[in-house]
C-alpha cells in the first residue's frame, strides 16, 4: 500500500460482564475478535455489518475511546495501542468521530458557535480570532451558509441534514488525518442521505482524509467507499474492493446480504428472497468453528463447524475467511 | 374495500395548526398493497392514524370520507367504530411497534387481549388461535408462555405481526414495520408479509421512508409531500418512470446496488406543515417550476386509479 496511515493488526476488544450469584462468574463479550486493516492516506473505506456485530466497537477502538484488549494500531508511524491518556490528546487532534444520532451527539444547550469553538480551546488556539476564522471557514466548507443565518442558533433549532453538518464540521474542524463515521445517514431521508454522503467525499477529496464509514447498508457503499469489510460476529469475514465485492461476493454471508437488498423494482413483489435462517451469534459464547456455520447454506460438517477457516487472499486484494476457499 | 376521499386532519399547536394530513384521497381493493412513500414529518404516520382515527388530543380539523366496505367510517360513533372497526377490521402496526409490547406479561396474555375484549370468546380457544397465529408468522407456539426480553427483535415484529392478524382484518395498515431491525430480519419480515398477502388475501397500507423497500410488497405507490399526495401510481409506472417532479427526484437520490447510476439530492429542505407555502408546495425545490406553480395544482388523473398533483400535467398541457 502506497502512503499507508492506519495499520490494525490483529484486534481485540473484549468487555467484562458479570453473571451469576454476586456476580462471580466473569464473562466477556469478545466484541472485536482478532481484526485487521489497513487505510492509506485519503482512502475512505467501510465496515459493513448486522448490529452487534462490533462495527462500533471496532471504530471506536481505533480511536481509541476503548482501550484495545490485545493487537496493534499504528497511525502514521506511531503505535497508540496503548498511549497514556496525556499522549492521547494529539491523536484526539488528528482523529474524528461522526456519530449516527446528530441531535444526541450534540450539546442541546450550546450554540453552533460554541460547539465548533470547543475542541478549538481544548487544543490550545488561544487567539479569539483565529478561533472565529476557523469556525467561519469550516462552516463555509460544510455549506451552513449563510454563515450569520447559523452561528448563534442551538441546535433543535437545525433540520437533521443541518445537525449532521453541524457535527462533520466539529469533527474535522482541527484538520485530523482520519475521521470515522458511524452509520452517518442512516436517521435521514433519502435526498439528504445522498448530500451528506457527497459532502464527506467531497472532504476526503480536499483534505486528503481518510475515512471509516461504517454502516449496514451496502447499497450505499459503492458510492463512496474504495474497499469494504464485511464483518460478521466480531470477525471480518471477506474484504475487497467495493467493486470486486459487489460483482464477485464469495463469502455466503456477504452473498446472503447482497442477494436480499432490494433495487426499486416493481418485480420484487412477486419474488420470496432466500434468507439464511435464524440470528447472529452471542458474543458471549460464539460458536466453534466458523461463527456464520450455524446459519449457512453451504456448511461442511466436521471441518466448519469445529475449525476456525482461515482468512485467505483468494484474488488479488480479496480476502475470504471461509473454508470454501481455505 | 377502501375508498378515501379528500381525507383532512390538521391538529393545534402553540405555533399554530399543523396540516398534517390535507386532502388525501385514494382507494384499495381487496388483496392489494399500497406503500406510502415520503420523507419525516410529511404526514404519513398521520394519515394511518387518521384512517384508524387514533387522533391526537388537540385535533382541530377532521373530516373527508372513509368508505370501507360501503360504510362510511367517519360516520360511525366512537363505541361502534371501536367495537367494530379499529384493531377488529382494520388493525395497525405502530411504528416501533416491537418496543410496545409489555415487558411484564406473557406473550399469549398480551396477544389474546382483544380477542377476549372485541370478541367475547374465552381464554382457552384465544390462546388456540394465537398458537395458530403464531405458527403463521414462524414462531414456535412454545413462546406464547415467554416474556419479550427472551425474543429477538425480529421475532418481536413476527408476534405483533401475528398480533396484528388474530382478528381476522381485512386490512392491515403497516407503519415502517421493519425499520429498526437489521437487513436480513427486514428480509424475512417482507418474506412473511408477502406470503401473508398471498394466502390470505388481505388488504395492505405500508408506510415507509425506504424506496426501494417499498417495491418488495407495493402494487401502487403513493408519494406524499408537505400532508399531500403528490402522486398515485402503479408500481409499474411509478418504479419504472414516476410522474411527479417529486418522486423523479426522490427515485434519483436512491442508492442502487445492481446498477451503476449518479446519485443527486434535492436541495432544500421541506416546507413546515404549519404555513404551508401557497401553490405547489414543492415548488420551490422544483427543476420545472413555472409561473402557474404559485397556485394550487391540480389533481390529473392519468389512468384508472392514478394521479398526479402537478401544473406540468394539467389537462391538455400532454
Amino acid at each position: 500500500m502506497k502512503d499507508p496511515l492506519l495499520y490494525v493488526e490483529n484486534l481485540r476488544k473484549y468487555f467484562e460482564v458479570r453473571r451469576g450469584l454476586f456476580g462471580r462468574r466473569r464473562l466477556y463479550v469478545k466484541a472485536v475478535d482478532g481484526v485487521s486493516l489497513a487505510l492509506a492516506r485519503g482512502e475512505a473505506v467501510s465496515i459493513v455489518g448486522e448490529s452487534g456485530c462490533g462495527k462500533t466497537t471496532l471504530g471506536k477502538t481505533i480511536l481509541r475511546l476503548y482501550e484495545p484488549t490485545d493487537g496493534r494500531i499504528v497511525f502514521d508511524g506511531k503505535d497508540i495501542t496503548h498511549l497514556e491518556w496525556k499522549e492521547l490528546k494529539w491523536y484526539r487532534r488528528e482523529t474524528g468521530l461522526v456519530q449516527q444520532d446528530p441531535f444526541g451527539a450534540l450539546p442541546p444547550f450550546m450554540t453552533v458557535k460554541r460547539i465548533l469553538e470547543e475542541p478549538l480551546i481544548i487544543h490550545g488556539f488561544k487567539d479569539k480570532r483565529e478561533r472565529e476564522e476557523r469556525i467561519y471557514k469550516v462552516l463555509e466548507r460544510v455549506r451552513l451558509t449563510p454563515i450569520e443565518d447559523f452561528i448563534n442558533k442551538y441546535p433543535h433549532m437545525l433540520s437533521g441534514g443541518q445537525q449532521q453538518r453541524l457535527v462533520i464540521a466539529r469533527s474535522i474542524i482541527l484538520e485530523p488525518k482520519l475521521i470515522v463515521a458511524d452509520e452517518p445517514v442512516s436517521m435521514l431521508d433519502a435526498s439528504v442521505r445522498v448530500e451528506i454522503l457527497k459532502l464527506l467525499e467531497d472532504l476526503q477529496k480536499s483534505y486528503n482524509l481518510s475515512i471509516i464509514y461504517i454502516t449496514h447498508d451496502l447499497s450505499t457503499t459503492r458510492y463512496f467507499s474504495e474497499r469494504i469489510y464485511i464483518m460478521y460476529a466480531a470477525h471480518v469475514v471477506e474484504s475487497a474492493d467495493t467493486k470486486e465485492i459487489l460483482r464477485n461476493p464469495m463469502h455466503p454471508y456477504t452473498k446472503a446480504l447482497l442477494n436480499v437488498i432490494p433495487d426499486p423494482d416493481p418485480s420484487n413483489r412477486f419474488t420470496i428472497k432466500e434468507v439464511p435462517a435464524g440470528e447472529p451469534p452471542n458474543l458471549i459464547d460464539p460458536p466453534p468453528g466458523c461463527r456464520f456455520h450455524p446459519r449457512c447454506p453451504t456448511l461442511v460438517k466436521g471441518l466448519c463447524d469445529v475449525k476456525e477457516p482461515p482468512t485467505v487472499e483468494v484474488d488479488k486484494g480479496h480476502h475470504v475467511k471461509c473454508w470454501l476457499y481455505g | 374495500m377502501l375508498s378515501i376521499s379528500s381525507l383532512v386532519m390538521y391538529y393545534r399547536t402553540l405555533k399554530g395548526e399543523v396540516r398534517a394530513v390535507d386532502d388525501v384521497s385514494f382507494s384499495l381493493q381487496k388483496g392489494e398493497t399500497i406503500a406510502i412513500i415520503g420523507e419525516s414529518g410529511c404526514g404519513k404516520s398521520s394519515l394511518a392514524k387518521s384512517i384508524i382515527r387514533l387522533l391526537p388530543r388537540n385535533v382541530s380539523r377532521y373530516k373527508g370520507k372513509i368508505l370501507f366496505n360501503g360504510v362510511d367510517l367517519m360516520e360511525l360513533d366512537e363505541e361502534t367504530f371501536n367495537r367494530e372497526v379499529r384493531w377488529t377490521k382494520i388493525t395497525y402496526v405502530p411504528q416501533a411497534a416491537l418496543n410496545s409490547l409489555n415487558p411484564v406479561i406473557k406473550i399469549g396474555d398480551q396477544m389474546i387481549e382483544p380477542l377476549l375484549l372485541r370478541r367475547k370468546i374465552d381464554k382457552k380457544e384465544a390462546l388456540e388461535r394465537a398458537a395458530n397465529a403464531l405458527k403463521l408468522v414462524g414462531v414456535s407456539d412454545a413462546f406464547l408462555h415467554h416474556y419479550p426480553f427472551e425474543l429477538s427483535g425480529g421475532m418481536k415484529q413476527r408476534v405483533i405481526i401475528a398480533m396484528a392478524l388474530l382478528t381476522d382484518p381485512e386490512l392491515m395498515i403497516l407503519d415502517e414495520p421493519t425499520s429498526s431491525l437489521d437487513v436480513l430480519t427486514q428480509a424475512n419480515i417482507m418474506n412473511l408479509l408477502k406470503k401473508i398477502k398471498r394466502e390470505m388475501g388481505l388488504g395492505m397500507i405500508f408506510i415507509t421512508h425506504d424506496v426501494a423497500l417499498s417495491s418488495e410488497l407495493a402494487d401502487k405507490v403513493a408519494v406524499m409531500y408537505a400532508g399531500q399526495f403528490v402522486e398515485l401510481s402503479s408500481a409499474e409506472e411509478f418504479y419504472g418512470s414516476p410522474k411527479h417532479p417529486y418522486s423523479q427526484k426522490l427515485m434519483e437520490s436512491v442508492p442502487t446496488l445492481r446498477t451503476d447510476k449518479e446519485l443527486s439530492f434535492i436541495p432544500g429542505s421541506p416546507p413546515s406543515l404549519l404555513d404551508p407555502p401557497k401553490g405547489c408546495r414543492f415548488a420551490e425545490r422544483c427543476p420545472f417550476k413555472f409561473e402557474r406553480c404559485s397556485q394550487d395544482p391540480p389533481i390529473t388523473f392519468l389512468d384508472e386509479g392514478s394521479y398526479v398533483r402537478c401544473w406540468l400535467y394539467e389537462k391538455g398541457r400532454l
